[in-house]
């Protein structure tokens, strides 16, 4: 059976370009970076090379990407990095703005710092799953040291508004340029942004966005799982998580993943080239998709925005009286991948804190489905998941109790 | 994560629907933590000689309440009220541990099912 994957905010398959221009790195081409023969030196090339095409990526200049093993590394790196390092200046009462949205890997990491004293606020969400700016107005208090919010959700595709709020904390650090001298003030709010989703389909250029670090991942991009970056703008106070070699200016220590970092960079010149090309095209299978399911299947609802405000490849379905991953199991026996929420929350059973977060009910979000094209689905893919899905909810449906 | 057994449970649940008049009905679960099971019993002799179930689940809740219908029918009502989710999850090939809890409630609903019978009679006495 020819399989169909529509799972693709979990993960993308590595695109065949990417895996060629990384193939060499691994038994060729294998120096250890540090090394200084020829063989090390080259690897060192490749990562310059990587850098120097991730940071036109971003517009930004090469000293300021750090490569990490994903994008949990990445988050991690940034929210305890940047708490830490502004200890000495705020104690733990430093203060971390995020959301109740986010992935785990940062909402683990911000427990953690809560943990060790520090305050952290989790900012709510409209019906929409969109972090309202007015809401990250009143979370701002004197010793905020960091507001980390996610580009777009993984599970609806819902665009938080970052550009407006990395403008509005610029705004804010201007007045701030006169710490009260007790101590418990900062002198500037640093802005971070896990960007793993939103890579493939938004504008990531770090100035214009206004952000002073920001999450790569290489998975969601046609590069392999394993692999990521963090920008981390110059003049943000940061400091390692891990100790060890002197890597990544001293941010990361461990020997360079030297093909995967290749890969990463290859990805991300991928993307600037079809980036729009690939954002028109979902965008209008995901509409054709969205409005057939309404037509098809009764009581269901679309979780999440509508239109420009949600990521080009994501759909999310609640089904009445269906639970998600029954759907799912079911889609899966006729060839389909989907999934129910996120990859990462199905081990566990509670609904996703995502769509509870939004105000929908528990039993709606149960019966949750979340659809994820890729730059290779086709429309025929999608007609054929159109052609199945209404006949597994109605069995589920029919099976439940009234 | 799920054993064959599951998955052919799931895909072809044995004894699905509802009793016309059952003689005991018990319901488990509820929405918040996504499974509902409803079992409905047919006794005649001690016995139970008709089981059906509607679940709203994952595919550990509909292979176990698939499982348990096929685990209870013909049984007396006292070896069928000692089937346990052990016993169901083991004649399944075994559950994922994060489900043996919430989504293994077929046996609560049968006892469920049993207690509500008994009533009934009792109350007939």
């Amino acid at each position: 059976m020819q399989k169909i994957y529509l799972d693709n905010s979990a993960t993308t398959p590595v695109d065949r370009e990417v895996l060629r221009a990384m193939l060499p790195y691994f038994s060729e081409k294998f120096g250890n970076p540090s090394s200084i023969h020829s063989l090390g030196q080259e690897g060192a090339e490749a990562i310059l090379e990587a850098r120097e095409k991730i940071a036109l990526f971003l517009g930004c200049q090469k000293e300021e990407i750090i490569f990490t093993s994903g994008a949990t590394e990445a988050n991690n790196l940034a929210l305890k990095g940047v708490m830490q390092a502004c200890f000495q200046k705020t104690g733990k009462k430093g203060h971390l703005i995020t959301s109740q949205i986010e992935h785990k890997a940062i909402l683990e990491p911000a427990q953690v710092l809560e943990q060790e004293g520090y305050k952290v606020t989790y900012l709510p969400v409209s019906g929409e799953g969109i972090v309202e700016m007015q809401e990250v107005r009143k979370a701002i208090r004197d010793n905020t040291v960091l507001i980390s919010l996610m580009y777009a959700n993984s599970e609806t595709g819902a665009i938080q508004p970052i550009s407006e709020i990395g403008q509005f904390i610029k705004k804010i650090n201007a007045k701030r340029v006169n710490p009260a001298p007790q101590g418990c003030r900062v002198n500037k709010i640093f802005v971070h942004t896990d960007a793993a989703q939103a890579v493939q389909y938004l504008d990531c250029n770090a100035n214009s966005l206004g952000v002073d670090l920001l999450t790569l991942a290489g998975h969601k991009i046609y590069a392999p799982k394993g692999v990521g970056a963090l920008y981390v703008k110059k003049g943000t106070p940061i400091i390692p998580i891990q100790q060890g070699g002197s890597q990544e200016y001293g941010l990361r220590a461990g020997t360079e993943n030297v093909p995967y970092i290749v890969a990463l960079a290859k990805a991300c010149e991928l993307v600037a080239q079809n980036r729009l090309r690939v954002s028109k095209k979902l965008a209008k299978l995901r509409d054709y998709l969205i409005q057939k399911i309404k037509k098809d299947i009764l009581y269901c609802q679309l979780n999440g925005p509508r239109g420009e405000r949600r990521l080009p490849n994501n759909v999310n379905f609640s089904f009445k009286g269906a639970e998600g991953e029954s759907i799912v199991l079911d889609l899966d026996l006729e060839g389909i991948a989907v999934s129910t929420g996120s990859a990462c929350t199905s081990h566990d059973l509670k609904p996703s804190h995502v769509l509870t977060a939004m105000g929908i009910s528990p039993e709606i979000a149960h019966g949750s489905v979340r659809i994820t094209l890729s730059k290779y689905t086709t429309a025929a893919e999608i007609n054929k998941l159109i052609q199945v899905l209404p006949k597994i909810v109605e069995r589920f449906r029919k099976m439940a109790p009234k | 994560m799920y054993s064959k057994k599951v998955l052919e449970h799931f895909q072809n649940p044995r004894n699905q629907g509802k009793i016309e008049n059952p003689d005991g009905v018990g319901q488990v679960g509820n929405p918040v933590c996504g499974d509902i099971m409803k079992v409905y019993i047919k006794v005649k002799d001690n016995k139970i000689s008709d089981i059906k179930f509607e679940t709203l689940g994952c595919g550990a809740a509909i292979a176990t309440s698939s499982m348990i219908t096929e685990l209870a029918r013909g049984k007396t009502l006292e070896d069928a009220v000692r089937i346990s989710r052990q016993d169901i999850a083991q004649e399944l090939g075994g559950l994922p541990a994060v489900k043996m809890h919430c989504s293994n409630l077929a046996a609560d609903a049968l006892k469920k099912a049993i207690a509500d019978y008994l009533g009934k009679v009792k109350n007939k006495i």
